[in-house]
Parts: structure tokens; sequence; C-alpha cells
């Protein structure tokens, strides 16, 4: 880009100088409201940290009637809700971003595009609503009985995929080298050895919850469909859309040039991707994840109708638990101004913007990046 | 010594042939999953939606039991409107500050990147700041700060469109009309953003589209209430707060309502997506 001088007249002139004024005071206006909203909820939060300290960030209690409050049943219920939601929406997704640039109908294309940008826009209160008239009785009286009678297959189907997951990980970031082997069938060992302690424990395990085999434990509890995996679930289909929307671009920005170098060399479609696409736009595809695990993290109302909306630690991921966001919807409106009460439930808005204002930082900076690059 | 001159290794390139066209099957089912849940969606919301539109849910107001939601219609367009009111200046002047005025200088980057995050921050948060700032000052709280809780999220979507479709705007037309002696802004105020009105307005609908769904930042702004929108200063009913009680009721004559809600908010969200799309081809002058 060639710089433009932009200065038509030299000389100073007031209508002019107002007009820019005018431009300058909106962008710090833009500067100010994030500065303003962190400072507020920092400041209006500060009667619960003056009250527990920092130990308010990882003590587990929310009891208004003694007036004692903590913030880590909810950090860890958004914190798990959104890990979820990310492992079950992230491969989806590129699938779709993946069948949209390569392998779908060139005439599909456009209005398959279209249609996945549209469902990103459907407010989220209709996921909410669909979550809880629709998926939580299916989750309640199908699918959570057999996962819990079944947990040791779920558990070896997860650490299957888990293992893909991550040994693509690190031979993306270690290369396919000695040590990239090396990392990579350490974790396969790993692994197999998880699931073989699954299948041998797998008939001796009590079929109600049993704290010696926390791999077990996790499945249980009453079916009564809502909670984190409900949750989870719904927001893995809410940021489907823009976790697809997004890889799409990004694999978009390849240029094709390059991807004819491959194809002339005699690779295949997926050698293309994973040797040629992949490693020229890797920062903006962990960017395009990290901004959906940014939606995750500060969506309310998806969350709120399915969480089961109970303000404690959960045990298991069927148990009713709370997030951050699903607990300021919940009980902020009924709180008393200037009580200890609402001060912990300001921290807790303090809490979530600093996760979410990390997790959206560091998607912009990956995204930048690949612009920069594409 | 062999004389056969072998190009391709046939069995491995058959595996590597075999392996790229299992993970497309795999990329496809993906995508086919994918469609099918959120078909899945929008089919519940028409079927559910449907069955509970009648005439009385757009000319009766809320009630504890039956009514309609005429009320909350008029009040969402009432804060939409307002919030749209007020972002919109805001973020095309944030906007074209930094396409035309900050552009690769430190400032504007860090302005850049703010506005980015602003995009995605929890909208629940906006709704606690605006609680801070205005409803607990005003002792009330009022249609005025819901409105305002909705231009501070229009606000990002304007600003990141219109400065988008400035830089698309080309460097002749500053050049011509610097050439011609015009001042900074008059460039700005007659060339440049006329030739991206069309991408700007794109920008003001994605924004309304955004905005008129959004409930968290509602819940403690505007509230919500059964009465007719009168006054600024008080609650108003909004349509996605009244899907949401409605939804939570024990009623069934109020949950046909929430999802009849749903259907139409849906609706008018998608409606606005499109034409917002459509603006964009048909009000462009110029420019690219």
């Amino acid at each position: 880009m060639t710089a433009v001088p932009i200065a038509g007249s030299r000389r100073f002139h007031l209508g002019d100088a107002a007009f820019k004024a005018v431009l300058w005071l909106a962008a710090v206006i833009v500067l100010v409201t994030l500065g303003a909203i962190l400072l507020n909820l920092g400041i209006a939060g500060r009667l619960a940290f003056q009250r527990f300290g920092i130990a308010f960030l990882w003590t587990d209690q929310w009891d208004p009637v003694r007036d004692l409050y903590g913030a880590l049943a909810p950090i860890v219920g958004t914190l798990a809700t959104s890990a979820l939601a990310l492992f079950l929406a992230w491969p989806i997704g590129f699938g779709i971003a993946y069948f949209l640039t390569e392998t779908c109908p060139k005439s599909l294309r456009a209005p398959l595009g279209v249609a996945i940008e549209l469902l990103a826009a459907i407010p989220s209160i209709v996921y909410g609503m669909w979550g809880f008239f629709v998926l939580s009785p299916v989750m309640s009286a199908a699918i959570q009985p057999w996962i819990t009678t079944n947990a040791w297959l779920v558990w070896s189907i997860v650490i299957v995929l888990l293992y893909g997951m991550f040994a693509a990980l690190l031979f993306s970031l270690l290369g396919r080298a000695l040590i990239g082997y090396a990392a990579v069938i350490a974790l396969g060992l790993a692994s197999a050895t998880a699931i073989g302690y699954l299948f041998i424990n797998k008939t001796d395990l009590p079929p109600l919850p049993s704290e010696d085999n926390p791999l077990w434990w996790w499945f249980q509890g009453a079916p009564v469909g809502v909670g984190l995996f409900t949750a989870g679930i719904v927001l893995a289909i809410m940021i489907l859309p823009s976790i697809a929307a997004t890889s799409r671009d990004v694999l978009n920005t390849t240029p094709q040039l390059l991807k004819d170098g491959g194809y002339a060399m005699g690779a295949t479609r997926w050698e293309v991707l994973t040797g040629i696409v992949i490693p020229a736009v890797r920062g903006s595809l962990f960017g395009a994840v990290f901004l959906g695990l940014g939606r995750a993290l500060g969506e309310t109302m998806a969350v709120t109708f399915v969480i089961g909306n109970a303000n404690r630690l959960p045990t298991s991921f069927f148990d009713p638990t709370a997030s951050i966001a699903s607990i300021i919807a919940n009980t902020f409106p009924e709180t008393e101004p200037d009580t200890l009460k609402q001060g912990a439930l300001l921290a807790l808005g303090f809490v979530l913007f600093m996760i979410s204002f990390a997790v959206l930082a560091l998607a912009r900076l990956l995204l930048r990046q690949g612009r920069m690059a594409a | 010594m062999s004389t056969t001159f072998v190009a391709l290794n046939r069995a491995n390139y058959a595996r590597r042939k075999g392996g790229s066209w299992i993970m497309a099957f795999l990329c496809t089912m993906a995508a086919l999953l994918g469609i099918v849940l959120l078909g899945l969606i929008l089919y519940t919301l028409l079927e559910k939606g449907i069955g509970g539109l009648a005439l009385s849910v757009f000319t009766e107001p809320m009630r504890a039991r039956g009514g309609g939601l005429a009320n909350a219609m008029i009040g969402t367009l009432i804060q939409t409107g307002l919030g749209t009111l007020i972002g919109t200046p805001l973020g095309m002047a944030a906007g074209i500050y930094l396409a035309e005025v900050g552009r690769n200088g430190r400032f504007a980057s860090v302005v850049r990147f703010v506005n980015d995050i602003l995009l995605s921050a929890p909208s629940v948060l906006v709704g606690l700041f605006v609680y801070q700032i205005v409803v607990f000052p005003m002792h009330a709280f009022s249609g005025l700060a819901g409105s305002i809780a909705l231009a501070l999220l229009a606000m990002p979507v304007i600003a990141r469109t219109t400065e988008d479709i400035m830089k698309l705007v080309p460097d002749s037309y500053r050049e011509g009309s610097i050439a011609l002696g015009a001042r900074h802004s008059t460039t700005i105020g007659r060339v440049i953003v006329p030739a991206a009105f069309g991408g700007i307005l794109t920008g003001i609908l994605l924004a309304i589209a955004r905005i008129s769904g959004e409930t968290a930042p509602l819940l403690f702004t505007s509230l919500g209430s059964y009465a007719w929108p009168t006054s600024l200063t008080q609650p108003m009913a909004s349509l996605p707060i009244a899907i949401y009680k409605d939804a939570a009721s024990p009623y069934p004559e109020l949950t046909k309502l929430a999802w009849a809600g749903a259907l139409i908010i849906t609706f008018a969200v998608l409606l606005f997506n499109v034409v917002s799309r459509l603006s964009h081809h048909l009000v462009s002058r110029g420019g690219k």
C-alpha cells in the first residue's frame, strides 16, 4: 500500500479540524467503552474481593443465606461447557469448511456458504429454547442412560478421538521428524494404557458412582436432561456456523497457485490440505477456533436454558451446574444494589471479561497474523 | 537391473488416494451432520412457531396468561431503533477515523484491536455495565438503558464494516479529490462516504440484525414489562425478553407464544441479513 498524502490544504481550517476531532472522539469512545467496562466491573466487584480475598476465585461456595460466595463452580462451569463445545464443534466446523472449499460441487458452494452465515446470525435464545424443549428430553430419556451404561465405550471413543487430535497437533508442531514420531508414539502408548484399563475394569465396575474410578464416575448421575453435557452440546451447535464460516474464509486465503503446485506434484487432495494449505494458514485456523471459544465463553441465553442453574461444582458431566453468564442472568435482576451478593456477581463478570478478553485477543492476533501473510 | 521405468508406485498411490477419499468422506459427513442438526433446529422453530402464530400475537399485549406479544414487538422496535440511532454515528465515525485518518498509526491499530474485541465481547457484561452507569444512578430500569446497551453492541459492528468497505474505495478517488483542492473533510464527506455508502448500509443492517435478537444485555437494563411502551424512563418490554420469560413459564399457551415469538424474531433477523447482502449490490455507487 502506498501512503497517500491526505492533507488537501496545508493551512489550518476550523471545519476540517473539527471534523477530524469528531472522528477521533468516536475512536476514543471505542477505547473508553472497553476500558470503562473493565474498570467498572472491577471496581464494582471489589466488595467480593475485599471480603473473600483472591481466594474468591477458587472457593466452591454459593450460599446467599449465610452471605458466602466463591467463584469456583461458575468458573469451572464456564470453562467446561466451552471446552466441551469446542471439542465437539471444531472437527465438524473444520469438516464443513473443507467440504465448502474443496469437495463441494461448485453450484452448491455459494448457497451453502450463505446458509451457514445466516445460521450464525440466529439469536442464541432460539438455540437455548431448542436445547430445553427438544434436546433435553431426548438426553434424559435416551442419550444419558445409554452413555451411563456404556461409559467404558464412550471413554474409549473419546480417548481415540483425543489421541487423533493431539497426534495431528504434535506432528504439526514438532514436524514429521524423530521427535514428532516419538511424542506421538508415547501419546499412543498412554492412550492404549487408558483404554486397556477401562476394558479390564469394565466388568468390575459398580453401577453407582464410585470414587475409586473417576473416569467411570464422570458419566454417572441422574438423567435429568439439563446440565453440563447438554449445555456443551447446545453451545457446540451454536458456535458451529461461525467456526465453519471463519475456517472457510481462512482456508480460502491460500493462493490457488500453491495448491495447483501440489496437485502438479501428484499430491492427493488431503495431502494438499495437510501439506500445503494447513501449514500456510495454521495460525489463522487456531484463530478461528479461539474466536469460537470466545463466543462460547460469554454465551448467556443458550446456556442458561440448559445448564440446570445449580450453583455448585459439577461432580459428573451430567450434573446441573452454572456458568458465569448463566448465574449473572439468573440472579442479578433480583439482587439488591450495594450488597455482597451483587458485588460477587459483578466480580464474576469481571473474571468472565478477563477470560474472554484473553481468548479473543489471542484469536485476533492469530487471525491478523494470517491476514498479513495472505 | 530392471528396464521398466516406474513413474508411480501403484499400490502406494492407491493407498494415498484411498486415504484422501476417506478423509474427504469424513469431512462431507461432518458437514452433513452439522447441516442436519442446524436444519433440525430450524424445522422445530417453524413447526412449533407456526402453531403459535395467531392474529392476537400481533395485536394484544403480554398478559400473565394468554395475551400476545404486541407490546414486546413495539418495545423491540423502539429499543433497536434508538440503539441503532445512537450506535450508527459513533460506529461510522470510528470506522471513518480508522480508514481515513488514523490508518496504520499506532493509535488506530490499538482502536482497531479493541473494536475487534468488543465485536465478540460477552453481551451480558455490556448489560451489567449499562446497569452500573445508567440504571443504578437513575434508580430505574428503563427502555433508554436498554437502547444504550444495544447501541454499545451495534457500534463495533458498524465501525468494522465501515472501515472494511472504505478501504475498498480506490486511492485514485482520494487523489482526484485532493487534486481538485478539496479539504480532507470534503474528500471524506463528498467522495469516499458516498462511494462506500452501500457497504456502510450493509454494516448498519447487520448491526440491526445482531442487536434485535439480543436478550442478555436487556435483562438488567430494560427488564421487560407487561405494559405498552409509553416512556423511555420506565421498564420496557422486548421480544427476546418476552420469549425468555414465556419459555420458562409452566403454562403451555405461554410456551406456544414463546415459540411464535422466536419464529418472528428469527425471521426478522434473517430478513435483515438477506436485505443487508442485497443492499450492497443495490445501493453501491462507483467504487467497488
